[in-house]
């Protein structure tokens, strides 16, 4: 199976690796995944509290080559975005992007669970309910 | 100068020898009768090929030539031996003994002979990879017609007790098959001093063409046979109908005789490579060799990388072709089932690569390899959570992880 030049690209020269503060309640953390399914995510989102802008991502991923461009693009899409445009992220506009085929969407999926995850942390710190994922997947 | 992509992945398929290719190519154009046609000289001279051919390929495996049956290649040969034994001894019993960790050629064929009545014992193997002949013999019941063991396993090369397992069987006239693909050509393999009954193996593994194997059945003490899984022409003494594959059994039998003779020497040079790789591997932290270390085939290594996953690691070494038991290079998503029989922990499962060395690869090739792979492991690790995670002594286990 040979990868799509975005895939290959963000693998190459992944966007934003590393590591924010988690004590920090300006920062949320997704970490989604099990080792023994091959791929976890851990997502970070440091947020603005006066404006609601995700002003820094920062991603850390085992799993294949898909899993790692799927979370690079994600944080890349992440900045800049408020928290509802955040949410608003489709898994099917990273498959898009990426070219991913069919076997490589759960990594797509991932992605967006864990943007989900960061948000849900950052609000959970600051005494917000958790949002609810109104879609299913398949 | 060393060319790119370097092919370190000789247990899935090896390159034709160009002697085997050579030896293979008049059998194309202009000997290139049917085998089986008795009235004319193209059928002779093809028939006189094929019996060479035999002779050669006997001689590897301590056996006569007609106890060689040809098939498409080893799944093939697999299928008929066991599903061939079942039927042809159903009025002695219905029992049959393998392992877990065997082929799916295997395990898939005594899933099918379970739905017609077989009873299956899969047995499991130690975290080295090998099974007992204690854990055999205690398995065998009055009922068990026969017991499959895999010569050298495909994922780890370990050797199972192979000689002693065939006493064993010879002792309780119980028949013994062993799936010898990995092994025949690369390591000696003695069917007589083995006590084997059955054994199948393939020429595109051991630098012969693709579409062309054997099944060694033994024809004395005892006299084994095996009830066809074809119907046609009743060639290959009934066993096996179907017109034979000349070329492919021309270049079968080079490719034997070439490992008789170069055999001592190669898995030699070979051992030397692959111990020199996994050395230098082995040298990286948290990295850990999978399967026995000393029942081992020569050319194979498989080694787990822990805290980064093996397809993410594949294409981090582009220019380096090797297979890994992680679930995303298969369809079914799940990691190897070999490496899961060790009791590996699905991260180590994940992680592991299996380099199968060759008779064409270099020293300069090895070098290029353990670069590579070092430099791509601490890449991925840099990104790794888990591995961020293990780095502060956090126990993994005690995290709860969202099943997807």
């Amino acid at each position: 199976m040979a990868y799509s030049d975005k895939v290959v690209d963000h693998y190459t020269n992944p966007r934003n690796i590393g590591t924010l503060d988690k004590s920090k309640n300006t920062v949320g953390t997704g970490l989604v995944g099990a080792p023994e399914c091959g791929d976890v995510m851990r997502l970070q989102i440091e947020v603005n509290h006066e404006t609601g802008i995700i002003e820094d991502a920062k991603f850390k991923t085992f799993g294949c080559g898909s899993a790692i461009a799927s979370s690079s693009l994600a944080t890349e899409w992440l900045k800049g975005k408020s928290i509802d445009e955040a949410l608003k992220i489709d898994n099917m506009e990273i498959v898009e992007e990426l070219a991913l085929p069919p076997v490589k969407i759960h990594c797509s999926v991932l992605a967006e669970d864990a943007i989900r995850s960061a948000i849900n942390d950052y609000r959970a710190k600051n005494g917000l309910e958790p949002i609810e994922s109104e879609k299913t997947h398949f | 100068m060393l060319k790119l992509p370097i092919y370190l992945d000789n247990n899935s398929t090896t390159q034709v020898d160009p002697r085997v290719f050579e030896a293979m190519t008049p059998y194309f154009l202009e000997a290139y009768g049917n085998a089986a046609s008795k009235s004319h000289p193209f059928g002779w001279k093809s028939e006189e090929a094929v019996d060479y051919a035999r002779e050669q390929i006997a001689q590897l495996i301590g056996g006569n030539e007609k106890e060689i049956i040809f098939t498409s290649g080893a799944t093939e040969s697999n299928n008929l031996a066991i599903k061939g034994v079942f039927e042809m001894y159903a009025s002695k019993g219905n029992h049959i003994i393998t392992l877990s960790t065997e082929h799916k050629a295997i395990l898939d064929t005594c899933k099918h002979l379970e739905k017609l009545g077989a009873e299956v014992t899969y047995l499991s193997v130690a975290g080295d990879g090998l099974v007992t002949v204690e854990a055999i013999e205690a398995a065998i019941k009055p009922n068990t017609i026969l017991v499959t063991v895999m010569y050298g396993n495909n994922e780890l090369g370990v050797l199972q007790p192979i000689r002693e397992i065939g006493a064993l069987c010879k002792s309780k006239g119980v028949l013994f098959h062993s799936d010898a693909t990995q092994a025949v050509g690369k390591i000696p393999v003695d069917v007589m001093a083995d006590h084997i009954d059955l054994m199948s193996f393939t020429a595109h593994k051991m630098y012969g063409p693709k579409g062309v194997g054997a099944l060694y059945v033994r024809r004395k003490n005892p006299r084994v046979k095996v009830t066809a899984q074809m119907d046609g022409g009743g060639h290959e003494r009934g066993m096996r109908s179907g017109t034979l594959n000349v070329p492919g059994i021309v270049g079968f039998g080079k490719a034997c005789e070439i490992a008789r003779l170069e055999m001592a020497e190669e898995s030699v040079r070979l051992q030397k490579m692959r111990d020199r790789l996994e050395e230098a591997l082995l040298q990286l932290e948290e990295s850990y060799l999978n399967g026995n270390k000393t029942h081992r085939l020569p050319h194979t290594s498989n080694i787990s990388f822990k805290y980064v996953e093996g397809e993410g690691l594949m294409m981090g070494i582009k220019d380096i072709a090797v297979s890994s038991g992680s679930a995303c290079t298969s369809a079914s998503l799940e990691p190897s089932y070999v490496l899961k029989s060790l009791g590996l922990d699905d991260e180590l499962a994940h992680s592991s690569l299996r380099f199968g060395l060759g008779r064409f690869t270099t020293d300069e090739e090895i070098d290029f390899t353990v670069q590579c792979v070092s430099e791509a492991v601490n890449k991925l690790r840099d990104m790794s959570p888990l591995w961020e995670m293990f780095k502060e002594g956090i126990d993994l286990k005690s995290i709860e992880w969202s099943e997807h």
